[in-house]
């Protein structure tokens, strides 16, 4: 597969990364890396093998439904970079 | 992000000239909030209306290291519908992530049934015009909500409240498979009255426990290709579910008319103006990069686990009015008492100890549907037992009282006081009807004196006034007097 830098540029967007030029060029050749390792798995048959969707045997783990667990607002919003007493605060997303 | 862009379209209401030109097809999004105490992947309470980021813990604010879990009961909840709507239930389930940003979704992804919905297929049966007419769906699945956005308060910050986020939610979604507005909201009525019926979401659109987005496109008719589709979201009553998709169609054809290109767009409704406007083009194809969701467990679900479910399924509301019918009842009586789980339940209560069924019927629908929304409650809270409506039921049905009497004396004594008998409240209140012939005889007496010009006139022949005579007698004996006995023996008098 090759890595172009309309990848990386359409990459960099869906991650909300904005990223120097000379940092694509290493990102680039890293991900190049990484693929290639990947495709490597390619190269097995695995017709008839069913996708394994999680690591532990263990299924059906299920919680009843009850109410517990919760911390409070002070908690909650001790780590927020931008907060008010209540809320957690981000830019604008409503242009008026 | 998002960015509103409100639009002037060209309006006119005359499509009706277009009806028989163009073809409307719709395709419905409902997204029901599943009455559970906890959310789907936690134990923080999804209570409406809490204190801002009260309700959160480290797994819904999407904090790294955190196990979820699922909630057993919105499980339970989504195959309820699933059985309801006559879907084919998955066995081998899995959660998927949905990558994308958005600041109401904390973890950066929300957690969905991207490849195996839980429920597959199906319909939903409604009435319209025709007749009944089932409509399609393409799947119910199980998804986690957001949180909430509020843009008012701070200036130049949108404030985020997580509380809602990770609240269990079902997306029932329709094939493209309704052709008017009015079919979309008889479906969206439809769908709400399911979803109260089995007691998995309160269906409270106002609060947004019931979301509605409609996928609405247009094309000629006998064309078999579907037109470019608009997504118009913020559908907050049924009757703006209604409202905006009638606008939108009228809109589209405007459109079409003129020789324009529709845009595929996401669009909002205005109730305020009863129009829509574009929200965002779709011109950026999303890429959600869904994968299953590494944290949670798949979950199989047993056929002893869906038979469970099953077997404690309440009769459906269309099961029990053909069930009604079948008993004598009028369609629109059996439909009545189908409205809410909480009539029809306490009707059957009522049915097991009488079969006056249609007397019943008429007092549920009449008198107590009116007491009960006077009062603000629902059936479940009426306090008049079921007994005792039966016992006043028999009473009309003996002539011991007349059906006024028994609506609007004794009823209201007797809610609030199930203790009480309505034979003790009618003979406490002197209540009774009496074909006591010398009481009544004094009434009849009475009304003769005092009437002798309408006495001559019925005697030279107006035989019609013999109405008006029982009638007086009823008044003097404050309806006490059985009215068949009253008429007997006026009859005599005045004939003799």
């Amino acid at each position: 597969m090759k890595i172009t830098d309309e990848l990386i540029d359409e990459l960099a967007q869906l991650a909300r990364l904005e990223l120097a030029s000379e940092e694509k060029e290493g990102l680039k050749a890293d991900l190049g890396r990484m693929i290639n390792f990947v495709e490597k798995l390619n190269e097995v048959n695995t017709d008839g093998v069913e996708p394994l969707l999680h690591i532990s045997p263990r299924m059906n783990v299920l919680r009843e439904d009850e109410v517990l667990g919760s911390i409070s607002q002070e908690e909650a919003l001790r780590n927020a970079p931008a907060k008010n007493e209540a809320f957690f605060l981000v830019p604008k997303v409503i242009k008026k | 992000m998002l960015q509103l862009i409100p639009l002037q379209p060209f309006i006119t209401r005359n499509t009706m000239s277009f009806a028989d030109k163009y073809e409307a097809v719709i395709g419905l999004e409902v997204h029901a909030q599943l009455a559970t105490a906890s959310k789907l992947f936690c134990g923080d309470s999804t209570a409406f209306g809490a204190a801002p980021n009260t309700h959160v813990s480290a797994i819904t604010l999407g904090h790294p290291g955190t196990l979820p879990m699922t909630n057993k009961k919105a499980v339970e909840y989504a195959i309820k519908m699933g059985l309801a709507c006559h879907c084919e239930i998955e066995r081998y389930n899995y959660f998927a992530r949905k990558n994308y940003f958005y600041p109401d979704l904390p973890k950066g992804y929300q957690v969905s049934q991207h490849t195996t919905p839980i429920c597959k297929g199906g319909y939903v049966m409604i009435k319209t015009e025709t007749g009944n007419r089932d409509i399609q769906l393409n799947r119910i699945h199980l998804e986690e909500d957001a949180g909430k956005s509020i843009h008012d308060i701070e200036e130049d910050y949108t404030c985020v409240d997580y509380n809602r986020a990770g609240t269990p939610l079902i997306e029932i979604v329709t094939e493209p498979d309704l052709h008017t507005a009015d079919e979309a909201y008889q479906y969206v009525t439809e769908v709400r009255r399911l979803v109260r019926w089995l007691g998995i979401c309160d269906g409270n659109m106002e609060e947004g426990s019931l979301r509605c987005d409609a996928n609405v496109s247009v094309r000629l008719k006998g064309e078999t290709k579907l037109g470019t589709k608009v997504e118009v979201k913020n559908l907050n009553s049924i009757r703006n579910v209604k409202r905006a998709i009638e606008y939108e169609i009228t809109r589209m054809i405007n459109l079409l008319e003129k020789g324009e290109r529709i845009i595929q767009q996401t669009r909002s409704f205005d109730a305020s103006t009863d129009t829509t406007f574009a929200i965002r083009d779709k011109e950026e194809a999303n890429d959600y990069r869904y994968f299953p969701e590494p944290d949670l467990s798949p979950f199989h679900l047993s056929e002893s686990f869906i038979q469970n479910i099953q077997e404690a399924q309440p009769a459906l509301p269309y099961e029990l009015q053909e069930k009604y019918k079948v008993a004598g009842l009028s369609e629109y009586d059996a439909a009545q008492l189908c409205t809410e789980k909480e009539i029809s339940d306490y009707y059957n209560k009522v049915i097991k100890h009488t079969t006056h069924y249609k007397a019943a019927a008429n007092w549920i629908n009449g008198p107590l549907r009116q007491h009960v929304n006077d009062a603000k409650i629902t059936f479940d809270q009426l306090q008049l037992s079921p007994l005792q409506l039966v016992a006043l039921i028999q009473m009309v049905e003996d002539g011991k009282v007349n059906f006024s009497v028994a609506s609007q004396r004794i009823l209201p004594v007797l809610i609030g006081n199930e203790e009480l008998t309505p034979l003790e409240v009618a003979t406490e209140m002197n209540l009774l009807q009496t074909s006591n012939s010398s009481e009544i005889e004094n009434w009849i007496d009475e009304v003769i004196k005092n009437m002798p010009d309408k006495v001559t006139e019925y005697k030279r022949g107006k035989k019609g006034l013999i109405g008006l005579f029982v009638g007086e007698v009823k008044k003097r004996s404050k309806g006490k007097a059985d009215p068949k006995a009253v008429t007997d023996l006026l009859q005599q008098k005045l004939n003799a």
